[in-house]
């Protein structure tokens, strides 16, 4: 009885989503929801927890650490994007073009950085950027003489080592969206263009731009997303939660550092909450502009 | 003609320089796994390749020292293994299941796969963790594997997949009386092989390089994953460059040789999804 139940073909579909559905509420809806709800409350970790409204909102308004974090890790994807978008897109157009030689022993080369993890790309990145004369980037940088810098304690050479390190790792990630992109153009649409007389430059930007349109959309949403939750990458180059003057702080590491290092966890349940609103908002904005939600797309 | 041909040359140059860019921090840390610890502590990373100063003693040190170094190895290539099997089953089964049937509820359930791909998971880091210790998970590899089981993008991938497949299959497999789970064991999934390669490999490779939430569950050294045994290395009191560096670079090596053995499988699952949007 049971068994035929179970093998209808009503029931057969729900049984195969099943794992879903559970993992979805167990592992994302009851955490978001005692996520929001723990942003109202006063919570500490073995202690009654006290509803307090919105004070831990408000606190968050006034409080400059944050507003250094949120600003730190909306410098950084602006940062990735301004870099990580219009450099592999170009990169992938010239590696795709019928003029290059060794297409496939560069789009490997390039993907290399991403095979490493975050831990040992940081602590490679954070001795390459060290402060002594000998270290890498000091010692290029004498070349050209210019004096020894401490990369990790100011603000815009820690800017720099941070897009250093996103960028090293993605490009080739990057190019390689792009590059499959470029495979689902057409080549009669080049063809054609050539009849008419058009130059490469013109066929760049009326044809290849427009039709890289949905990789260009991907790539754009995963990098806001990944800009706004970085924080292992700032973590591994300053060796800790803490760098000088908060100078490598995001929201992710503000959270982490007020839930988990001061067990303030309704305060960091609030931090969770706005970073949650910031993506949010940021990418919705950013698909309904770029027209993802027409039908006809 | 000729004129092609300077351009093949410009274009080669350009991208050989690109790439030797790339490769610069793999030379460094190549060279500097044969250099002392104190040779870092005192110049930092850099390009000097100093055979007078190289020798294999990190690796001695490696393979024969009194450290956990190959614990951690294993625990990563044990967890990466039971990590990758569990998603790819139950997220090609969950995928099945919304490519084959229409039924009531499909197209909610489908946007909340959706969703999880646009909520970051960081968010989820202290509501989890408070439910992972009250559920008595913590420091064990359940907390880390239950969570990601069903994998939003790797559900997404399959589903992808799967609409490429001829729904006269399973019609078929009625009418020859095959029950619904039949069908989906004994004629889909040997279908599904190639796409499970090209997920095992993504899904492996950020297992193998997992960091945040194996870091928060784990608290037995005995237990860590290679980037959580790595990190430790580095502390407010001292770093074992030693160790720290060699063991950097002998965890690239699995992922490199695997990576030159099944390239097109870790493009293909690189690059899913990101055509369509």
């Amino acid at each position: 009885m049971i068994k035929r139940f179970l093998y209808s073909q009503k029931v057969a579909p729900y049984v195969f989503v099943l794992p879903f559905i559970l993992v979805f509420l167990i592992f994302w809806v009851y955490p978001l929801g005692s996520s929001l709800s723990m942003s109202f409350q006063k919570v500490t970790l073995g202690q009654d927890a006290q509803w307090v409204g919105l004070d831990n909102y408000t606190k968050l308004m006034g409080d400059k650490t944050f507003f250094k974090a949120v600003a730190n890790s909306a410098v950084y994807m602006l940062l990735t994007l301004v870099i990580l978008i219009p450099f592999p897109m170009l990169f992938a157009v010239l590696i795709n073009s019928k003029l290059m030689w060794a297409r496939e022993f560069f789009k490997s080369s390039f993907f290399f950085p991403a095979l490493t993890s975050v831990v040992v790309a940081g602590t490679i990145f954070r001795l390459m950027f060290g402060e002594m004369e000998g270290s890498m980037i000091n010692s290029i940088l004498g070349l050209f003489g210019i004096e020894p810098m401490k990369f990790l304690k100011g603000q815009v050479t820690g800017y720099i080592a941070l897009v250093a390190l996103a960028t090293w790792r993605w490009t080739g990630v990057n190019m390689l969206y792009f590059l499959s992109g470029l495979k689902n153009i057409p080549d009669d649409y080049y063809e054609a263009a050539s009849i008419d007389g058009a130059s490469r430059f013109q066929k760049f930007t009326k044809i290849t731009m427009p039709l890289l349109k949905p990789t260009s959309i991907y790539v754009l949403t995963i990098s806001i997303y990944a800009g706004l939750a970085m924080f292992i990458e700032s973590m591994m180059l300053w060796n800790g939660n803490n760098s000088p003057k908060n100078i490598g702080l995001t929201i992710v590491g503000y959270l982490y550092r007020q839930g988990i290092e001061k067990n303030n966890l309704g305060y960091a349940a609030a931090v969770g909450i706005v970073l949650l609103a910031i993506t949010m908002i940021i990418n919705l904005t950013q698909l309904a502009f770029s027209g993802m939600f027409k039908k006809e797309d | 003609m000729k004129k092609d041909m300077v351009m093949k040359t410009v274009l080669f140059i350009f991208f050989a320089v690109l790439g030797l860019l790339i490769l610069i921090p793999f030379y460094a840390v190549t060279i500097a796994s044969f250099k002392p610890g104190g040779d870092l502590i005192r110049y930092g990373l850099n390009l000097r390749f100093d055979l007078s100063v190289m020798s294999l003693d990190n690796f001695a040190y490696l393979f024969t020292g009194d450290h956990a170094y190959f614990t951690w190895f294993f625990n990563s290539l044990f967890l990466t293994v039971a990590q990758v099997a569990l998603t790819l089953i139950v997220s090609a089964t969950v995928a099945y299941g919304f490519s084959a049937y229409e039924f009531k509820g499909k197209n909610i359930l489908f946007i909340c796969v959706l969703l999880i791909m646009m909520v970051p998971f960081e968010i989820l880091l202290l509501p989890l963790y408070t439910l992972i210790f009250n559920i008595g998970l913590m420091n064990s590899y359940s907390a880390i594997i239950l969570p990601g089981v069903a994998s939003a993008a790797t559900i997404f991938f399959f589903r992808q997949y799967l609409s490429g497949i001829p729904k006269e299959i399973i019609s078929a497999g009625r009418v020859d009386g095959a029950s619904e789970y039949g069908i989906y064991i004994r004629l889909i999934l040997p279908i599904m092989k190639p796409s499970f390669a090209a997920m095992a490999i993504l899904n492996g490779m950020n297992s193998w390089n997992n960091f945040l939430w194996p870091f928060m569950v784990l608290s037995d050294d005995r237990k860590y994953t290679l980037p959580i045994g790595l990190k430790t290395l580095l502390t407010p009191y001292g770093n074992n460059y030693d160790l720290l560096i060699v063991g950097s670079f002998f965890s690239i090596i699995p992922i490199f040789i695997l990576f030159v053995a099944f390239q097109k499988y870790f493009i293909d699952g690189m690059t899913a999804g990101a055509v369509k949007g």
